[in-house]
């Protein structure tokens, strides 16, 4: 039986309540909404409101409504508001859409009141006496600077492993990724870092980059002015909802049509289907990890026909054969088209054979890609892309042969164009150029082989969402639990004798693991020092989402307890590891730890892109409003922040950062699954496990473990399976299943649905109750990018459907008209 | 496969501050006053109508009844599924009634008859009528709002309540 909110009023907004810009801080779009908070004891009418509607009729489709989940009572400067997030329709990027993610933003706050999300962390905890025990700010940041200020410089940097978001919105944002990089990359020289995704510290679009072009370059409104979209590994409709919504969907019902590389169908190709007509919808479900060579095909179709924009590949792209020699920091070399097609060439006939899609597909998509139209005039495409390309089968090749077309057909920096990563998160990352170097380490491995004594983790949560999860996961345990044993072991002892036992416990192999995050997360059960964060609208927070648009997301609220904005915390950290380098006599070392005093997150920004950025303050963002300014910003005029919507409009590509300006092809050669391990795993599995992800969860659903609505709908992680499979294997709706092949194992409910094809499987990622990561080999490419997509296991049954799993509807998630 | 049995939107204008013979129109403006001095947060559920929807002998299986809840500016759909659900009333435990607001932008929601699922053209969201209005797959952040139903001893069906907040009001009885 479905979840009922049995709400059925909420208070009203008063004409005086006051306003906040928000930015959606869940994914890459980045929609506005506006914050609404007043007073606990008052309320508007229905005829005066801050609303501004007559709240006494019935709104009409598209009307301005606030949800129960848009409400909220949290704490604001220590009293207690109403809040009320509503979408924002004069915002260009969603037009007062919502999304399931988003409109849930303020239900997702933590409430005293309304009891909502009382996981949250509220203040610094310690391991003391086999628990963690609350402490003040001052103690838990003393310890953690003992134990690293001792193993920094007795052992150096490289004993300090570092897990770090590098992305806008949540907690992430400029604030916070300078304030984290200025710690690591600048006081300290650090190199085995590894971000919240991945199991290393890297770029997961090396390729487009080494092309020269940034992986965002265009606007959201290129999609309602283009001839086609193509999209490769990416479901928009479930995780770009606000981008599908307001701007493809546009496109289409301008003309567009609509293409979508995916092995599964999703609910993005039915509802292109609807929005567009069937006729001008095509799916190339290809065989999983086969893009490649389906690119190239395409590329070489267009090649050979002449469709290619000559004048523009003479300008704006290399023309003197190789430029780039592949190496280890390069899996492909990189120079002009002619060069690049000496490996690309691929005809449709062998790519419909690899690919398993019919040939006439092939060539109708790089028609509809590139074929002039009937009066001559060129074709404009915008291509995008996701996981299934970033997280998926020979990251850097795969990228490298998408970038190709665009380039081939000048499909970049122009209007109607663009070839960008669709994206997960906002961006915002602005640290110190780091050191790591290429490739960088692989972290994981690192950690697993013994390396490192400490762990520094911010709002990072590898046990649900790394590969080779079930491994890290036993040595993470093991190693952490040495530093527990020490601990509980001193535990009556002195500050200096707990820190001895701390450091003896890391040199016989421990880990001593100091964890920042919002809640206590699932790495967090072996951290030993716990320190609270806020997240956004907590604080003020800028980020920039896919077309690169910058906004101030306001605070509106207080932070739980004693928690704290990430670049405060990391300032406190700085200047704790300042003052005991001091006290260790060690006062050059400890001079490197000053420039963090901080009162605010607003200083941590002017500290850090404010100084690369000279025209962009905090007024002057909150001027701009939910529309923001597109980066880079290039001036201050009237009042407003000048920005640019579109990059390499004058045809000059820069991002691999070569004097000459011109753009790169990439000789994209197809080496079948290239990870170590997916050959032999597909030829001795029954089913392909897709990591795929779904629009009702935000990440590793790490608010959404503790929201009644959503916990109803998947009580556990679904495994969409095909209904002639799970008839063979005797499976019913919502049965527990396993999945498991040498790396370990994971589990979920059973979903029937025909969208799964024979043999594939398509399980949500990283669910709190069924970490995929479990089944994903480590297998990564040269640059250390895993392939999570490209997972094949057995799958048994474990249990019948629970009386949980039995309420749940197993219907199909397609719309019917 | 377009769905024949519709609610029928335009039919519902003609409807609009007429058809329902039931006590409705004075507990609307009872509601209307109470609600500016609402409890701010859930708790006491508002006063309803109690209105007559239809007799038993009227529906047949899988073919939904438009009706208008608790105002005739809340379109919805009564519908007899053949089979007991939770929630169901009637002597199969099979009747149930929904709003047809979708509550993600209050577009009205189709009933597809052969999977038995609302399906909203506004932004592709879908809701299981046989699972007490679980959204399937969707944007709204509750699921279709229910109508708690009573059946009196001649078969006449009542709408009495809702199980969550209608789409395009701060308050269910406006
Ligand atoms: S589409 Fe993304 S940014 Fe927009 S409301 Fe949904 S989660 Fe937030
Ligand atoms: S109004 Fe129903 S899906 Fe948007």
């Amino acid at each position: 039986m479905a979840f009922k909110r049995q709400i059925d009023r909420l208070p009203i907004p008063p004409k005086d309540a006051k306003v906040h810009n928000v930015t959606c801080h869940y994914c890459i779009v980045g929609c506005g909404y506006k914050a609404y908070t007043w007073p606990r004891n008052k309320q508007g009418t229905a005829k005066s409101n801050a609303l501004g509607i007559d709240l006494s009729q019935q709104q009409g489709a598209d009307g301005t409504w606030v949800a129960p989940s848009m409400h909220n009572i949290v704490r604001q400067d220590g009293k207690d508001v109403h809040l009320a997030v509503v979408p924002d329709k004069e915002c260009v990027v969603n037009s007062g859409l919502v999304s399931i993610r988003g409109g849930r933003m303020a239900e997702n706050r933590p409430s005293r009141i309304t009891n909502t999300q009382q996981q949250r962390l509220t203040d610094p905890m310690i391991w003391r006496n086999g628990t963690w025990q609350p402490t003040s700010w001052d103690d838990a940041l003393d310890l953690v600077a003992r134990v690293t200020a001792r193993v920094i410089s007795e052992y150096g940097e490289d004993e300090l492993l570092v897990s770090m978001f590098d992305h806008g919105g949540s907690a992430g944002g400029y604030e916070n990724t300078w304030g984290t990089g200025k710690l690591y990359f600048q006081s300290m020289n650090i190199k085995n870092a590894r971000i919240h995704n991945r199991p290393a510290y890297n770029s997961e679009v090396h390729a487009t980059r080494d092309m020269g072009i940034g992986e965002l370059n265009y606007s959201y409104s290129d999609y309602e002015v283009t001839d086609t979209i193509f999209m490769i590994g990416a479901n928009s409709l479930e995780t770009q909802t606000n981008l599908f919504l307001n701007h493809m969907r546009k496109g289409m019902e301008n003309g567009a049509r609509f293409i979508s590389v995916d092995p599964r169908r999703t609910v993005t190709i039915n509802a292109a289907e609807e929005i567009a007509g069937k006729e001008n919808v095509l799916h190339l479900p290809i065989d999983p990890g086969s893009d490649m060579v389906l690119m190239n095909a395409i590329l070489t179709h267009i090649v050979d026909n002449g469709w290619t924009d000559k004048e523009f590949i003479k300008n704006s792209t290399f023309q003197g054969g190789e430029a780039v020699a592949a190496d280890a920091a390069h899996p492909a070399g990189l120079g002009s088209l002619d060069y690049a097609m000496q490996t690309c060439r691929t005809t449709t006939a062998k790519a419909a054979e690899i690919c398993k899609v019919p040939e006439a597909d092939i060539i109708k998509a790089a028609e509809w890609i590139a074929k002039p139209k009937a009066d001559g005039s060129r074709r404009k495409c915008v291509t995008c892309y996701e996981k299934g390309i970033i997280w998926g089968n020979d990251n850097y090749r795969s990228n490298g042969a998408i970038v190709n077309i665009a380039l081939a057909t000048g499909n970049i920096g122009r209007e109607g164009g663009g070839c960008c990563r669709l994206g997960g998160h906002q961006e915002g990352y602005y640290r110190p150029a780091d050191h790591v170097g290429r490739p960088a380490t692989y972290v994981d491995q690192l950690l697993i082989s013994g390396g490192g004594k400490v762990q520094h983790i911010w709002a990072c949560d590898h046990f649900k969402t790394t590969l080779n999860a079930a491994q890290y996961k036993k040595v993470h345990r093991r190693r952490a639990g040495m530093v527990k044993d020490a601990m509980d072991a001193a535990a009556s002892g002195t500050r200096e004798q707990q820190v001895e036992a701390i450091l003896a416990a890391v040199n016989a192999g421990g880990l001593f693991v100091v964890d920042t995050d919002i809640i206590h997360s699932q790495i967090g059960q072996n951290a030993h020092v716990i320190l609270p964060a806020v997240e956004s609208n907590e604080m003020n927070l800028t980020s920039m989402n896919g077309e690169r648009r910058l906004r101030l997301s306001e605070k509106y609220m207080d932070g739980p307890g004693d928690a704290k904005p990430d670049c405060l915390i990391a300032a406190g950290i700085a200047q704790n590891l300042e003052r005991v380098l001091r006290e260790m006599g060690k006062n050059d070392y400890a001079d490197k730890f000053k420039g963090y005093d901080w009162k605010t997150e607003e200083d941590a920004f002017m500290d850090g892109y404010h100084q690369g950025n000279p025209d962009v303050t905090y007024d002057r963002l909150r001027a701009m409003g939910n529309n923001g300014v597109q980066e880079p910003v290039h001036g201050y005029e009237n009042g407003k922040l000048l920005g640019t919507p579109r990059l390499y409009a004058d045809g000059k590509f820069d991002r691999h950062g070569r004097k000459d300006k011109k753009a790169l092809f990439c000789a994209a050669g197809w080496r079948g699954l290239q990870a170590p391990g997916k050959e032999r795993e597909r030829a001795t599995h029954k089913f392909w496990i897709n990591n795929v992800r779904a629009n009702i969860f935000w990440q590793n659903q790490f608010l959404d473990q503790d929201n009644d609505f959503i916990q109803d709908r998947f009580p556990y992680p679904f495994i969409e399976m095909n209904p002639q499979d799970m008839a063979d294997m005797g499976l019913n709706p919502g049965d527990l299943i396993e999945i498991h092949n040498e790396n370990g194992s994971t589990q979920g409910m059973a979903y029937p649905t025909k969208t799964a094809r024979p043999g594939q499987v398509a399980m949500v990622f990283g669910s709190p109750s069924g970490s995929q990561g479990n089944v994903v080999n480590p297998g990564v490419n040269e640059l250390v990018l895993p392939d999570y997509k490209h997972t094949w296991g057995n799958i048994r049954k474990i249990a019948n459907a629970t009386p949980k799993a039995k309420g749940v509807s197993f219907k199909s998630k397609e719309y019917t008209s | 496969m377009r769905c024949k049995n519709l609610v029928d939107v335009g039919r519902r204008q003609f409807l609009r501050g007429g058809a329902m013979a039931t006590a409705g129109a004075a507990v609307v403006t009872v509601a209307g006053a109470s609600s500016a001095s609402a409890a701010p947060v859930a708790g006491a559920q508002l006063d309803y109508p109690s209105n007559k929807l239809a007799n038993i002998a009227d529906l047949k299986v899988n073919e939904p009844m438009d009706i208008e809840y608790p105002d005739a500016d809340s379109p919805g759909a009564l519908i007899k599924l053949g089979k007991a659900v939770e929630g169901g009333v009637g002597p199969d435990g099979d009747i149930v009634a929904f709003s047809t607001l979708c509550p993600h932008k209050g577009y009205n929601v189709n009933y597809n008859d052969k999977d038995r699922t609302m399906n909203c053209p506004g932004h592709f969201s879908r809701f299981d009528v046989e699972s007490g209005g679980q959204q399937v797959w969707g944007h709204a952040t509750s699921n279709l709002p229910q109508f708690v139903l009573r059946v009196d001893a001649k078969g006449d069906i009542y709408a009495e309540g809702a199980s969550d907040l209608i789409f395009g009001r701060p308050s269910n009885v406006l």
